[in-house]
């Protein structure tokens, strides 16, 4: 499994809570190494076993840190290439809602093996989306729930979304677009200089 | 049906439409943000410089490369270099379809564009996704190429250095023997032995010991120079390689003080401490050469003469110590570390 996935938690859980949270999780969950390299692949049974660490460390579900995880990607300074990545998929936020199912695509374009789950995007009633997620790494909806959440205030877009949980298989998630500027939107140049590392 | 020219203007953002007479028509949405303003009136050639694969005068020139690609600059922009498909339009003009090839992310960067500015077909945009995507990985793979770097930094300089003193290991001087040994440097080794740090050992215990080997790593680098490499070969054994110092007035200036000076009492924990030190030297320059590992055995030797002559003395190799140290040691009790 990828380290730019364990690293993104590693980051976020010292950036968030502290670097004694860390440890603490690290510790629960009893793996073999204390921190991670984003250019190092790991053992994927690693994972299931850092969530519950971190979950227990810091006293709260796994679902609830998952989406703060998407949400740390999208806002936090260090991870500024991620919102950019991101902006690439559309100008507004319903094109970048259409773009999903290019996201794994446009993952392993810019990481080569870094594996998403497969997107899939309908827009059954105008305004109203649906994504579901299917594949490994489990949970990553929540991840996408945080991240789109943050996606919608970057645009400057209302928008409600929700984790329906799972269905067939696939993580179901909805997106209501309330109104598509409701405040201002961040902005966004093709032009702009990637100064910061993806961790 | 749409007309030809609403059709280009349409799908088409970098392109231009030349008349019979040279003179630009109609030119694509985003190639006014190029630097140049509105062409349309120019002639062609006086707007733009076709740099290959010929250089047309005029308009038969431009028409005769139908079918082409070329490559060219704005006259404005001598800087960028873009290409054009070159059409015949069937009425006396030409049709160039533009494009930046690699240079779009430079002119993305310089004229500010956006999606809009390509055509929705156009890969322009995935390209700088691709750009932008590849510089952060590149930059997080160049920074855990960089810590891994200083750790490998830290590991090799820890497995050459003696943990207790700082000072260098054997496995230093391996190493540092193995450069002399290719080069025509001279240079000049001192074999030390330290006299009565047995006893501090037994008596005062390891934490006495440990002070007293970290006062005399202190002492030995206070007195050689910058590019000797002091070593502490074992346990009270202690050797210094000089590179270049080949005068015997000043080994025997450096000999007496380093005795001198470790042979000063301390003060430990309101007891005095006094140990001293046997030096055995040898040098490289003599015929026949002598390898580095020869020269150690060769101050080896000249220890063992120095202590057999009794403490807080130093010797000089000469020839008639003899070449082997267990010769020499036959007949007594070996030379005590």
């Amino acid at each position: 499994m990828h380290g730019l996935i364990f690293r993104t938690v590693e980051a976020f859980v010292s950036d968030a809570f502290g670097t004694g949270s860390w440890q603490d999780a690290v510790a629960i969950a009893g793996l073999e190494v204390s921190a991670f390299e984003a250019m190092l692949q790991y053992d994927p049974a690693y994972f299931p076993r850092l969530l519950d660490g971190c979950a227990e460390a810091l006293d709260r579900p796994r679902s609830v840190i998952l989406e703060d995880i998407g949400a740390y990607l999208i806002t936090h300074q260090n991870h500024a290439s991620v919102r950019r990545l991101m902006r690439f998929g559309g100008d507004t936020y319903s094109e970048l809602l259409h773009s999903l199912d290019e996201l794994p695509g446009r993952t392993r374009l810019a990481v080569s093996g870094l594996e998403l789950p497969q997107i899939n995007i309908r827009e059954p009633i105008p305004h109203q989306f649906v994504v579901t997620c299917h594949g490994d790494p489990a949970g990553f909806g929540h991840v996408l729930v945080g991240l789109l959440r943050a996606m919608a205030d970057d645009y400057g877009t209302l928008a409600v979304l929700e984790h329906r949980g799972v269905r067939d298989a696939a993580e179901v998630i909805e997106v209501a677009v309330v109104e598509a500027a409701f405040s201002e939107d961040r902005g966004f140049m093709l032009a702009d200089r990637a100064e910061d590392a993806l961790t | 049906m749409i007309t030809a020219l609403d059709l280009l203007a349409q799908l088409r953002p970098l392109h231009v439409c030349v008349g019979r007479t040279g003179h630009i028509r109609q030119v694509g949405h985003s190639l006014a943000k190029l630097g140049a303003g509105d062409l349309t009136g120019l002639r062609f050639l006086e707007a733009f410089e076709v740099l290959r694969p010929a250089q047309p005068s005029g308009m038969v020139g431009l028409r005769s490369l139908a079918g082409q690609v070329l490559r060219l600059r704005l006259r404005a922009e001598p800087g960028m270099i873009l290409r054009a498909l070159v059409v015949d339009d069937g009425a006396g003009g030409v049709i160039l379809d533009l494009s930046f090839g690699i240079a779009v992310i430079e002119a993305v960067q310089r004229f500010g564009l956006t999606a809009r500015d390509f055509a929705a077909s156009d890969l322009a945009v995935e390209l700088l996704f691709l750009q932008e995507a590849k510089s952060s990985a590149m930059a997080a793979s160049f920074s855990l190429n960089a810590r891994l770097d200083g750790a490998r930094l830290a590991a090799e300089t820890e497995a050459m250095t003696d943990g207790l003193t700082g000072l260098h290991n054997r496995r230093a001087l391996d190493g540092a023997l193995g450069r002399l040994g290719q080069s025509d440097t001279h240079f000049a080794v001192l074999q030390m032995d330290l006299d009565r740090f047995k006893p501090v050992n037994d008596t005062l215990g390891h934490a006495a010991g440990d002070a007293v080997l970290r006062r005399v790593a202190s002492i030995l680098r206070a007195q050689t120079r910058q590019d000797d490499l002091v070593v502490r070969t074992g346990g009270d054994e202690f050797l210094v390689v000089c590179p270049g110092l080949t005068d015997h007035a000043r080994l025997d200036q450096l000999s007496r003080s380093l005795i001198h000076d470790l042979s000063q009492p301390v003060d430990y924990e309101g007891m005095q401490v006094q140990i001293g030190v046997s030096i055995g030297i040898a040098q490289s320059a003599s015929t026949p050469k002598v390898t580095p590992e020869g020269v150690i055995e060769r101050a080896d030797i000249a220890l063992y003469a120095a202590k057999r002559a009794g403490r807080g003395r130093y010797r000089l190799w000469t020839e008639d110590m003899g070449h082997s140290l267990t010769e020499l040691a036959a007949p007594q009790e070996p030379a005590q570390a």
